[in-house]
C-alpha cells in the first residue's frame, strides 16, 4: 500500500452534510412529485405508530408494535417502491390523530385510499368508517351491509386485517351482545378507544 | 416477472454517506452537494423500472459517477478563480490533503472513477469496471495509471 493509497482511503465522510443533504433531496421529491408513499411516525398515547400516505390519502396506520421494515417492504410491494420519510405530507394526519386522542376530534377529515384492501373486506370497511364517533356496531350487522348477513366471521377478519385502523374505526364493531370480540391492536385498546369516545361505560365488558 | 425493490428511503439512509463522500472527493466541497441531489433524484426517477436490486450501493455510484462528469464539464465551461497558492511553509495536514484532491480532480474522467471507486468507494476493480463500462483489466489499468501520475503531483 502507498501513502497516495492510504490518503485516499482515509478521506472521511461528512455525515452531517450527507444527512441534511438527504434531507433536500426528500424536499425536493415532494415538490417533484416522485414520492409515491410518504410516511412518518406519531406520537400516540399508544407509542409511536406509523402513518403512510399517498397521493389519494391515508393507505396505512400502523401499532408500535408492528416492525416499520415489515410495514414498508409490504408498502413497497403492493404500492410502490417510490417511499419516503415525509413528515410534511403527513401533517394531516398525524395532526388530526392528535387532537383526535386529546378528545378534540370526532370526525377523521383526511382521504382514505383503499389500494390495500379487495372486495368483500373493501365492503365490510367501506361501512365500517360510516360507525359515528361514539357509537358502536356489530360483526352480524357490517357482514348484512356487505352484502353477505350470514359472513359474520369474514367480517371479523376485514376488522382484524384492517390496514387503517384508528380512522377506519374497526375498534367500534362488538360481537352481538356487546361482548368486545377481537382488536388487531390488542383489546386493552380497544377498551380504551370505546371509554375515550364515550361508547363505554363502566358496566360493559 | 418483476423484482422486490426496497424502499427508496434505505438507499437514502445505506448509501448517503458513501454516494457523498465520492462526490467531494470527484468534484469537492462545493459542487457535492448539487451532485448529490442530482444523483438521488435520477435514482428516484428511474427506481421502479430497476430490473435488478442485486447491488444498489453500485448502481447509485455509477449515476453518481455519470453525475460528478456532468458537473466537471459545465464548470469547466465557467470562468474560475484560481486558487490561492499554499505558502511554503509546511503545510498543516488537511492542506496536504486538499493538494492530493485538487490532483485528483485533474485526472481523466476514466483515471479518476477508476481511482476513487476502488480506493474511496472501496469496490473490487470488476465492478469498477461495470461503472466505468470498461472491462476489469481496464479499470485495474486506469486506477494504476492514475496512482502513478498521482505520486508524480503530490508527495505526503
Amino acid at each position: 500500500m502507498t501513502d497516495i493509497e492510504t490518503a485516499l482511503r482515509r478521506q472521511v465522510p461528512d455525515e452531517e452534510a450527507a444527512a441534511r443533504a438527504a434531507e433536500v433531496v426528500i424536499r425536493r421529491a415532494a415538490e417533484a412529485g416522485l414520492i409515491d408513499v410518504a410516511y412518518a411516525a406519531v406520537d400516540t398515547p399508544f407509542g409511536r405508530m406509523l402513518v403512510a400516505v399517498t397521493d389519494r390519502g391515508l393507505v396505512r396506520v400502523t401499532f408500535p408494535e408492528t416492525p416499520e421494515e415489515a410495514v414498508l417492504v409490504g408498502l413497497a410491494r403492493h404500492l410502490s417502491p417510490r417511499i419516503l420519510r415525509d413528515a410534511r405530507r403527513t401533517d394531516a394526519v398525524r395532526r388530526e390523530l392528535d387532537e383526535y386522542f386529546e378528545g378534540k376530534r370526532r370526525r377523521f377529515s383526511v382521504a382514505v385510499d383503499w389500494s390495500l384492501v379487495h372486495g368483500f373486506h373493501r365492503r365490510v370497511l367501506d361501512h365500517t368508517v360510516r360507525i359515528p364517533f361514539g357509537q358502536v356496531s356489530t360483526y352480524r350487522d357490517l357482514a348484512v351491509q356487505a352484502g353477505s348477513p350470514l359472513a359474520s366471521r369474514a367480517a371479523g377478519n376485514a376488522l382484524a386485517t384492517n390496514p387503517i385502523p384508528l380512522v377506519v374505526p374497526c375498534h367500534r364493531v362488538l360481537r352481538t351482545g356487546g361482548a368486545l370480540g377481537g382488536y388487531g391492536g390488542g383489546l386493552d385498546r380497544k377498551r380504551f378507544l370505546l371509554q375515550l369516545e364515550g361508547a363505554m361505560t363502566a358496566t360493559l365488558p | 416477472m418483476s423484482v422486490d425493490l426496497p424502499p427508496f428511503q434505505w438507499l437514502l439512509d445505506q448509501h448517503r454517506d458513501d454516494v457523498y463522500r465520492f462526490l467531494v472527493a470527484t468534484v469537492g466541497v462545493q459542487e457535492a452537494d448539487d451532485c448529490f441531489q442530482e444523483t438521488f433524484m435520477a435514482a428516484l426517477r428511474a427506481y421502479p423500472r430497476l430490473g435488478d436490486a442485486s447491488n444498489l450501493r453500485s448502481w447509485l455510484l455509477t449515476i453518481a459517477h455519470r453525475k460528478a462528469i456532468d458537473s466537471a464539464r459545465s464548470r469547466a465551461r465557467q470562468p474560475m478563480a484560481v486558487a490561492d497558492v499554499p505558502d511554503a511553509a509546511a503545510p498543516a495536514a488537511s492542506e496536504v490533503d486538499e493538494r492530493l484532491w485538487q490532483a485528483v480532480r485533474t485526472l481523466p474522467d476514466k483515471q479518476r472513477g477508476a481511482v476513487l471507486l476502488h480506493y474511496v468507494s472501496d469496490l473490487a476493480h470488476a465492478q469498477v469496471a461495470r461503472i466505468l463500462e470498461c472491462s476489469e483489466e481496464a479499470a485495474r489499468r486506469s486506477a494504476h495509471e492514475g496512482i502513478k501520475k498521482l505520486r508524480q503531483e503530490w508527495q505526503p
